[in-house]
């Protein structure tokens, strides 16, 4: 029989160990699938972050590093400036990146630095058990704000795709999503551009993915997807926030 | 006619590290050690390197961290508390087995303290610093021409062990000029770095560099792999310069500039006819614990004397290796102030029991 | 022991630093050993400056200096500052017209040299501190002058050295000055 499926190359064989309907996998998967069919599997060098993909290291088949919490841009910054003819990823959750990692991603956002960020928000801490994040909905309820996120104690939001895009070393931000077939292609597409990017050395990209947390979120994982579509989209609306006519 | 220049520590620290192979800097304004990235911004640049100035001291560590990674040699260099910012990354830098060289040019604290020069930085350098077990190779230099060798030693013992070599200069030291004779050709050493990230070019399996070890048995066998390693390294790197140790009757003991002062007050001494000796740790971690007992253990010694240009820090490894074979002294200066040779004097007269 | 301890004090801009470095370049040159070290701090422009030289055949023990064989200042607060740690029978250089103190120490030699008004007549305000430096090695013999001219052109830009033989001639001048304790 013909196989119609074959894991990607871009993985190793060790088996995720993600919680039942998170989409952490989906987006491994995309990322790999796209070094693959880029070619560039053999000249990747990935940054792993602190948080539920901590190891993803063991997961991605390129040459990979583990960070410190929210510092992955500041690696990744080095890594590419010791090897500048590499491509350099950096994936990173809403804490790791919006949290203690605000000034790396801003600063090497700025900087133009040549490398792409994947980050993969959820609206929750994930891996220290669903404390209130950055990126955390008004209303919200998690470990740590257990009323609900409310404005005048917790203050609001940080739509993180909309701020890097305001910086000139940004050149192409879009968020996505990996709720369903569609926008899981639409996913692939933004994370290939993100490369092209890179390849082409025209400065930083980034990849905002909405991410579901069924165990966090306390929702099977079907409505995790839905809750994803009625609430977060809401707040972090889907586009391309710089780079709209970037053709590469 | 030699080949003498007169140049400032800071710089010193820069041209030393580019001579050393160093391509790579990382960096954020601090006092009194600034003038590295001032000379690393134009220097790198003729040498086709890279000097960045980070947003912030985390940051710049964990890019030496990524360098390191990448098989670069790397230095970040900062004062007291730039390098308080920096021990997250230090500390990786250990789990992950990375050689990186990081200076610190000590100004007296805590917190945000003074800028002028101090030693009280020994305990964060030594012990640690950072979470978890491990050590850094520190080197503390008492001159500028030191300075400049023990920089391109830095590098070397780093890449040898993949650990992390910090220098712990102090604010004089970094500030001062005194004349410098480089060499034609620099002793460096290539070590192979087959585990750094370079993407795997062919490779069949990928390189990975983490400091994570959840399993118990796994963390444990890792610990005691770095502890093998540190024992390796206090068995062949210990280095220590001992002065008039024959047949003494005080000792003195002090590292970096300190030791300087010290050497014209053992003239002083002799004139008076008190023999003092002087014990100068060069590697203040591996600590040369030995020397001191082999010198605690002559009949002629009285007592010691340990001077520091903090509240008493290093005298504790010293009384641990001196282990009460006879009394240690302390004698310390703060704020930036540095002992004179006649408060030492005086000291010394009344460890020999010489004051009329 | 054959140390010279030098202290020069004033405000900053007046080429402070810059004097210390020609003093220790000139003894570099004689094959001296010699430290250098700055006062640092939060003030850039305008506040006061110093610096400490110490030339030696021996190594040098500490370049912080605590009893100063000499003292050359430019301004009043530094004279008052440095005056008590100027060794008995050390040397006092000061810019008498900034400084308009006079030290009430008699156990020093004093040489009070109009510095800043002369450097003005010669037309470049600049070469204040130049005379001082021509005291200092006429009264103290810790530098000779032709290392003296061939520290100022080693350590000025080529852009400047047209300005070395006005710059030596100033020197002579500043040794011509007599102790007036």
């Amino acid at each position: 029989m013909k196989p119609v499926f074959t894991r990607t190359t871009g993985l190793t064989d060790k088996p995720f160990h993600y919680c039942p309907g998170c989409t952490h996998g989906i987006i491994h998967r995309l990322i790999a699938e796209v070094m693959v069919e880029m070619n560039i599997l053999d000249t990747t060098i990935g940054v792993s972050p602190v948080g539920c993909t901590y190891n993803n290291y063991e997961y991605f088949a390129c040459d990979m590093i583990q960070a410190a919490h929210g510092r992955a841009p500041a690696v990744g910054t080095a890594i590419k400036r010791v090897h500048p003819e590499n491509m350099v990823f950096t994936y990173q959750g809403d804490g790791d990146l919006a949290a203690i990692g605000a000034a790396e991603i801003v600063h090497a956002a700025a900087r133009g630095e040549k490398i792409s960020t994947f980050f993969v928000n959820n609206a929750v801490y994930g891996m220290t058990s669903g404390q209130m994040a950055p990126t955390t909905l008004i209303g919200q309820v998690t470990t740590t704000s257990p009323f609900g996120r409310r404005p005048e104690f917790e203050g609001y939001p940080i739509n993180v795709s909309e701020m890097i895009a305001t910086l000139r070393g940004a050149v192409y931000v879009e968020r996505v999503a990996v709720n369903d077939f569609s926008h899981i292609t639409k996913a692939k597409k933004a994370i290939k551009k993100a490369f092209r990017v890179q390849q082409e050395g025209l400065g930083f990209s980034m990849v905002e993915i909405l991410s579901t947390c069924p165990t966090n979120w306390g929702k099977d994982p079907v409505a995790s997807l839905r809750w994803m579509e009625d609430a977060m989209f809401k707040q972090y609306p889907l586009g391309i926030y710089r780079g709209q006519d970037l053709e590469v | 006619m030699s080949n003498r220049v007169l140049m400032k520590g800071n710089e010193v620290i820069a041209e030393a590290a580019v001579r050393a192979g160093c391509r790579h800097y990382f960096g954020y304004p601090i006092t009194p050690q600034t003038e590295v990235m001032h000379y690393m911004a134009t220097r790198m640049a003729e040498v086709n390197g890279t000097m960045l100035q980070a947003e912030s001291e985390v940051a710049a560590i964990n890019m030496v961290y990524g360098a390191a990674a990448a098989g670069a040699r790397v230095m970040t260099t900062s004062s007291s508390p730039g390098i308080s910012l920096k021990q997250e990354g230090i500390s990786y830098i250990a789990g992950a087995e990375l050689p990186a060289v990081v200076v610190n040019v000590v100004r007296s604290g805590p917190g945000l303290g003074g800028i002028l020069p101090a030693q009280g930085d020994y305990f964060q350098a030594t012990k640690g610093g950072g979470h978890g077990d491990y050590r850094n190779i520190v080197l503390a230099p008492a001159s500028i021409q030191e300075l400049y060798e023990l920089t391109v030693e830095a590098f070397n013992l780093s890449d040898r062990y993949r650990m992390l070599t910090m220098i712990l200069g102090d604010g004089a030291l970094g500030q001062m000029m005194e004349p410098v004779e480089f060499r034609d050709v620099e002793p460096i050493e290539n070590v192979a770095k087959p585990w750094a990230l370079t993407g795997r070019k062919g490779r069949s399996e990928h390189n990975t560099v983490t400091s994570i070890y959840i399993e118990a048995d796994v963390m444990e066998a890792f610990n005691n792999k770095l502890q093998a390693k540190y024992a390796k390294v206090t068995e062949n790197e210990i280095r220590v310069e001992c002065v008039d140790c024959e047949e003494p009757e005080i000792i003195l003991t002090a590292f970096g500039l300190v030791s300087r002062i010290c050497r014209n007050v053992m003239q002083l001494a002799a004139k008076e006819g008190i023999k003092v000796g002087l014990i100068r740790p060069i590697t203040l971690w591996p600590f040369p614990s030995q020397t001191y007992a082999e010198i605690a253990a002559k009949p002629s010694v009285k007592a010691f004397l340990d001077l520091e240009l903090n509240c008493g820090q290093m005298v504790e490894d010293v009384r641990l290796a001196v282990n009460g074979a006879k009394p240690v002294h302390f004698h310390g200066r703060t704020g930036g102030n540095l002992p004179t040779q006649h408060e030492i004097l005086e000291h010394i007269r009344t460890l020999a029991g010489r004051n009329a | 022991m054959q140390d010279v301890s030098i202290v020069i004090a004033g405000f900053g801009g007046q080429g402070i630093l810059s004097a210390g470095k020609f003093i220790a370049t000139a003894a570099l040159l004689e094959g001296r050993e010699v430290s250098w070290f700055p006062s640092y701090g939060p003030e850039m422009r305008g506040g006061t400056a110093n610096c400490s030289v110490v030339i030696s055949d021996l190594p040098i023990g500490s370049p912080v200096i605590n009893d100063a064989d000499v003292l050359i200042v430019m301004n009043g607060p530094s004279l008052d500052r440095f005056i008590s740690h100027v060794k008995p029978g050390g040397l006092v250089i000061v810019d008498s017209s900034l400084v308009l103190n006079i030290p009430d120490r008699k156990d020093i030699s004093l040489y009070r040299i109009p510095a800043s008004t002369l450097a003005v007549e010669a037309g470049n305000i600049t070469f204040a501190i130049i005379y001082l430096l021509g005291c200092l090695a006429k009264q103290s013999g810790c530098i000779q002058r032709e290392s003296f001219e061939a520290a100022l052109t080693d350590a000025l830009p080529t852009r400047h050295h047209h300005l070395i033989p006005k710059e030596m001639a100033v020197f002579d001048i500043g040794g011509t000055f007599l102790n007036e304790n």
